[in-house]
């Protein structure tokens, strides 16, 4: 048998395989152990001894070049197959993945731990309190007894024994200096509850009540602390003033504007066209307070403050209407996750 | 209060524009509220007076008229039903322009010329008073700009002040002075007021018997006087520039002292009261026809003014009907008393009054006002009215009477607490300023110290507090520095067995659960719809019936946020809610609950999933997954709760005590309450929050090997009951036991179903050879068999 013609008809059978099993049957019947070109090996014995050197060299020259030639063409079609195996795997990319289904927190909540985090990356304390209480720490304890003009405006609910709805969390204050001695530094978030329904008033919303005592805390500490609180809250430098009030609990007692979050002070709808929005009261703890909490007035002094979570989280999401907080509308929540 | 700028600054007149002085005011702590122009421009205006006044041919509502305003009469046809012959009033005359820059030409009304407009106080804009044309004593002519701008210009404004309940002082013209002087630093120029001279010596007898309620009580009585002149148009005009309408001279000049002085007066009819006036708390079966017509029984707690008869006046709230000054009497009495704050605090409220008497008496009126009151008062009057004044009567128990409270102000102490360092000069200033007598002012070691007496007009000064907030209102709120407050700085608790509200609500949200907040007062006829075994807690004074009792549980709020939001449209969600609910038993419980409520499909309409419905073991999957969370090992319970599905809910347990419920509603339930399937699940916040500690055991490095055994048992066998078993009797080899299938139907007795349960087991010895692997099985199946009736199928 011709070397050169095996070695031909063995390229051209690789050239013809078109699967790797085809492939794999070419390499068999030529560099098998009944393969052509080994049979031409075994051939080899019977040649003059001074031929078999050259025409061994023959043989295993057509050997490699075949060998060659099938990795090239193993390489062809392995990698063919693989296309083809792609092909047929590919997916649609821009159908949507499988997900869990999405829920959320209430805005009001999430303005809410925004307040919380503000207030505990400072070394406050978080407390909460009973949402029905009675008559003293919602009123006595707070310097405000029986007939005082300030319990007008509170417009509260009574149960009719003696028990009522909370009207503010200042209350929390009074339960917290009940059970820890000072240096107290605590927020209290929660529920309230006043008569009062309207675009702005809902006879439930949010407060959150801030408290610290401890020696020589001054009124320049509570206005740092406000400004601080509020230009933190809503990440702008805004202008905050404070203007001289009453509250039963606080003296002195002071109102805070801060300068409108949506027109920097320019006038707008938001702010009634004043550039200022009334956010917040405050003050030095009431001396009657403290001491009905047993709290030394000449070694320690006192702030707090207290505003509507609500409101905050309105004018934060410019939110134009309390109400669609209470509505509960899941077109309207989703929007926050 | 509402009150005139102009006629504030008769009295002090700080060189600052209108804008400034109010802002000025606000933060000072006086808030202004809001302002009105007291005209709006017009010109052309006389008086004129009616000379004739015919029926127009065409119209039953409108009258021809003459109207003379000096020179030759012109015809006005005229609408109002008080043109009549001889009335003066307002005449805008063919050229006037009115406000709104409305100009008046000659018209034709049905038929009629019509040369000019006969004007209502409010078409002037000088005020609200539109039944008819004014009524006016003036010059014909004159005109009727210069009429209303003669005693204050007209270019002014109707302030309106919010004042705080501490700040009864500023109730008042003079207050308002005070506190704008007092900013400005400038002298008030307050009017001058002299004692009336006595015309005759009639008196009324006055007895205090309430003394601490009515310390001081000043009476005088005026004979002949003729109350059919009008008030003067200074007179009126200055009170409608403060908010009030004329009413009689007598009622005007004392709303004027009211204004001016802050100083609330009555008026009684002499000739009405028997006998004389008694001071003293309301007695059993006193009554009283008010001012307003309304008859009211008093009570007890209430202070009155009584005559021989009962009583005659509600003290420092109203007067009665009967004994009020009317059109034909002819003598009076004037009250101006001082009733103590306590004693009148609470009486216009309980009786859903309040009047501006009691406003002011409930904040505090300056106790040695009464006697400049009473004299400015009926020199007013005697020049409006006329009449012979008896000597001013003054009842007092001196002992009473508040005393002015002396507090100190030290120095150190105003520095501290407001975190300032002041000049005393500065504190010198504000206290005079303010009218605050130093009775004694001390240098010590650690600065001034002031004995301070606080004004007769100010209530709100009991302690020092009370004095460093003047000092620190007249230094400037804005004017105190910005500081941080140093402290010691702790590190922070974090509870190790805890999850916080925060972590729980987060959680769940993942769980995709949207947060919702609902009231914690509901609907009474829902609790009852849930039947729960407490009667809620309702409220006194509700602001409606659908939120009048307190929530015993979170459904109430989670179904009707469920409801609504199908009704929008929203086919399938998932609600959750964290709060207190409230349950009253032996003592009232407020309990941090959580709760969910879930409808429609499982999951949201995807092209990758088959849609089922949401089911029992959709809801029961989150309470799972919160038990995992918290590392709690949560069993669940039969419910016997008529507010659930019977066969489709459960009690959840944590150690045997139930800390909630899951499933779905009861069928009647949302029948009644008119809603489609909802599954529900609430627990007690406070138990889920438990977060045992973290241990572990030791990781075997030996294979584990799996089991698989189907038994068949009778149907009402649990599949707790079957895994508790197994849990219980399996020993540590075994570490895990999944039951994966549940059979029932062919091959299988109707009474019974098949369970597939698998056995995970590992050796932290060794691997497991086939000997313990088969013995193993086979414990777990001599388990089954003998505790749960099970046989190998």
């Amino acid at each position: 048998m011709d070397i050169e013609n095996v070695l031909k008809q063995g390229l051209e059978a690789a050239d013809a395989a078109s699967s790797l099993r085809d492939l794999e049957e070419v390499r068999v019947s030529f560099l098998g152990k009944k393969g052509g070109l080994t049979e031409l090996l075994k051939g080899l014995g019977k040649l003059d001894p001074e031929q078999r050197p050259q025409a061994g060299a023959k043989i295993n020259e057509a050997k490699v070049a075949l060998q060659d030639h099938l990795a090239a063409r193993k390489d062809t079609l392995e990698s063919a197959a693989m296309m083809t195996a792609l092909a047929s795997e590919t997916v649609d990319v821009t159908l949507p993945g499988r997900r869990q289904a999405a829920g959320g927190l209430h805005p009001v909540t999430q303005a809410m731990y925004r307040i919380e985090s503000i207030f505990t990356g400072a070394a406050y304390e978080v407390v909460s309190g009973p949402e029905i209480e009675n008559d003293y720490y919602n009123f006595e304890a707070l310097n405000i007894p029986a007939h005082h003009p300030a319990r007008a405006i509170h417009d509260t609910f009574y149960f009719g024994d003696g028990t009522l709805l909370r009207t503010h969390t200042s209350p929390s204050q009074v339960h917290t200096m009940e059970q820890q001695p000072p240096p107290i530094r605590v927020i209290c978030p929660g529920r309230v509850y006043r008569r009062d329904s309207d675009l702005t008033h809902s006879p439930m919303f949010h407060q959150v009540e801030g408290l610290v005592v401890d020696q020589g805390i001054s009124f320049a500490d509570l206005k740092g602390t406000v400004i601080d609180f509020l230009q933190r809250f809503f990440e702008k430098e805004l202008q905050v003033r404070f203007r001289p009030s009453y509250f039963p609990f606080t003296e002195p007692s002071a109102e805070v504007d801060v300068q409108c979050v949506h027109c920097l002070g320019e006038g707008c709808r938001v702010c009634s066209h004043t550039g200022w929005l009334e956010v917040m009261g405050c003050g030095m703890v009431h001396p009657n307070v403290l001491q009905m909490s047993n709290i030394d007035t000449e070694v320690y002094s006192a702030f707090a403050f207290g505003f509507g979570v609500d409101r905050l989280a309105m004018l934060l999401y410019e939110v134009d209407d309390l109400r669609l907080f209470f509505e509960n509308d899941l077109r309207f929540l989703r929007q926050f996750n | 209060m509402k009150f005139s700028e102009a006629w504030l600054r008769q009295w002090v007149n700080p060189a600052l524009d209108s804008d400034d002085l109010l802002f000025q005011m606000t933060m000072a702590g006086v808030e202004v509220d809001g302002t009105e122009p007291v005209a709006q421009g017009f010109s052309g205006v006389v008086v004129g007076e009616i000379l004739s006044a015919e029926q127009h041919p065409d119209a039953d509502k409108l009258r021809v008229c003459q109207v003379s305003a000096g020179a030759e009469a012109v015809q006005v046809v005229c609408g109002a039903p008080n043109a009549r012959v001889g009335l003066k009033t307002a005449f805008a005359q063919v050229g006037a322009v009115l406000p709104g820059n409305f100009k008046i030409k000659k018209a034709k009304l049905r038929g009629v010329e019509s040369f000019g407009m006969l004007c209502s106080a409010q078409e002037l804009g000088l005020g609200e008073d539109a039944d008819g044309i004014m009524e006016l004593s003036h010059a014909v002519g004159a005109d009727l700009a210069e009429i209303a701008g003669a005693d204050l210009p007209l270019d002014d404004l109707t302030v309106d002040v919010d004042l705080t309940p501490n700040r009864g002082d500023c109730l008042s013209l003079k207050g308002l002075a005070r506190e704008v002087g007092v900013l400005n630093n400038l002298e008030v120029t307050y009017p001058k007021i002299t004692p009336v001279q006595a015309a005759s010596d009639r008196g009324f007898p006055v007895t205090l018997e309430a003394k601490a309620q009515c310390p001081r009580y000043l009476g005088r009585v005026i004979e002949g006087v003729d109350l059919t002149q009008p008030s003067p148009g200074w007179l009126t005009e200055r009170l409608r520039r403060c908010g009030l309408r004329s009413i009689d001279p007598v009622v005007d000049v004392t709303n004027y002292i009211l204004i001016e002085l802050g100083q609330p007066m009555h008026a009684f009819d002499l000739d009405r009261l028997d006998s004389g006036i008694t001071v003293r708390m309301a007695q059993g079966g006193d009554t009283l026809t008010l001012l307003d017509g309304q008859e009211v029984a008093l009570d007890p707690q209430t202070l009155v003014i009584a005559d021989a008869k009962g009583p005659v006046a509600m003290a420092g709230v109203m007067g009665g009907k009967d004994s009020g000054v009317q059109g034909d009497s002819t003598n009076i009495f004037l009250e101006c008393a001082f009733f103590a704050p306590i004693a009148i605090a609470g009486t216009a409220r309980r009786y859903g009054l309040h009047t501006d008497a009691s406003h002011r008496y409930e904040r505090g009126v300056d106790f040695q006002l009464q006697r400049d009151a009473m004299d400015r008062a009926t020199q007013i009057l005697l020049d409006i009215v006329g009449g012979q004044p008896g000597p001013l009567v003054e009842t007092v128990d001196e002992d009473s009477v508040p005393a002015q409270a002396e507090v100190s102000l030290r120095e150190w102490k105003l520095n501290e607490l407001l975190g300032i360092t002041i000049d005393v000069a500065q504190v010198d200033q504000a206290l005079q300023r303010l009218d605050f007598s130093v009775a004694q002012r001390q240098q010590t070691d650690q600065g001034v110290i002031w004995e301070v007496i606080a004004p007769s007009h100010r209530f709100d000064i009991a302690i020092e507090a009370d004095l460093i907030e003047e000092v620190c209102r007249i230094y400037g709120y804005n004017n105190v520095p910005v500081t941080q407050p140093q402290v010691r700085l702790p590190l922070a608790q974090v509870a190790l067995q805890h999850h916080s509200e925060r972590q729980l609500r987060e959680r769940i949200a993942g769980l995709g659960f949207q947060e919702v907040i609902t009231y914690s007062f509901v609907d009474p006829k829902t609790e009852e719809v849930l039947g729960q075994a407490l009667v809620p807690k309702a409220l006194a004074n509700p602001m409606s019936s659908e939120q009048s009792v307190m929530r015993t549980s979170l459904l109430p709020g989670l179904i009707d946020a469920a409801k609504r939001n199908s009704a929008r449209q929203q086919d399938s969600g998932r609600l959750f809610e964290v709060g207190l609910v409230f349950r009253p038993k032996q003592t009232l419980e407020q309990d941090l609950t959580v709760g969910g409520v879930m409808w429609g499909k499982q999951k949201p309409e995807a092209w990758h999933s088959d849609n089922a419905g949401t089911d029992f073991y959709d809801v029961k999957g989150v309470v799972e997954e919160l038990a995992q969370w918290a590392g709690l090992n949560l069993t669940y319970a039969v419910l016997d709760d008529s507010a659930m599905h019977p066969g489709q809910s459960a009690g959840v347990l944590l150690d045997g005590e139930q800390i909630g419920r899951v499933g779905r509603l009861h069928p009647q339930v949302e029948n009644t309450l008119d809603v489609e399937e909802l599954y529900v699940f609430e627990l007690d916040a406070l138990a889920i929050l438990q977060r045992p500690k973290r241990g572990h055991g030791k990781v075997s490095r030996f294979p584990a090997v799996r089991r698989d055994i189907a038994v068949v048992v009778q149907q009402d066998i649990s599949a707790q009951t079957v895994l508790e078993v197994l849990a219980q009797g399996m020993g540590k080899l075994c570490t895990n036991i999944s039951l994966f299938d549940v059979y029932q139907g062919d091959g299988i007795d109707s009474e019974e179903k098949s369970l597939a349960i698998g056995l995970t087991l590992q050796s932290q010895e060794n691997t497991l050879g086939e000997e313990e692997i088969n013995a193993a099985a086979q414990t777990a199946i001599g388990l089954l068999e003998q505790h749960c009736g099970a046989r190998l199928r």
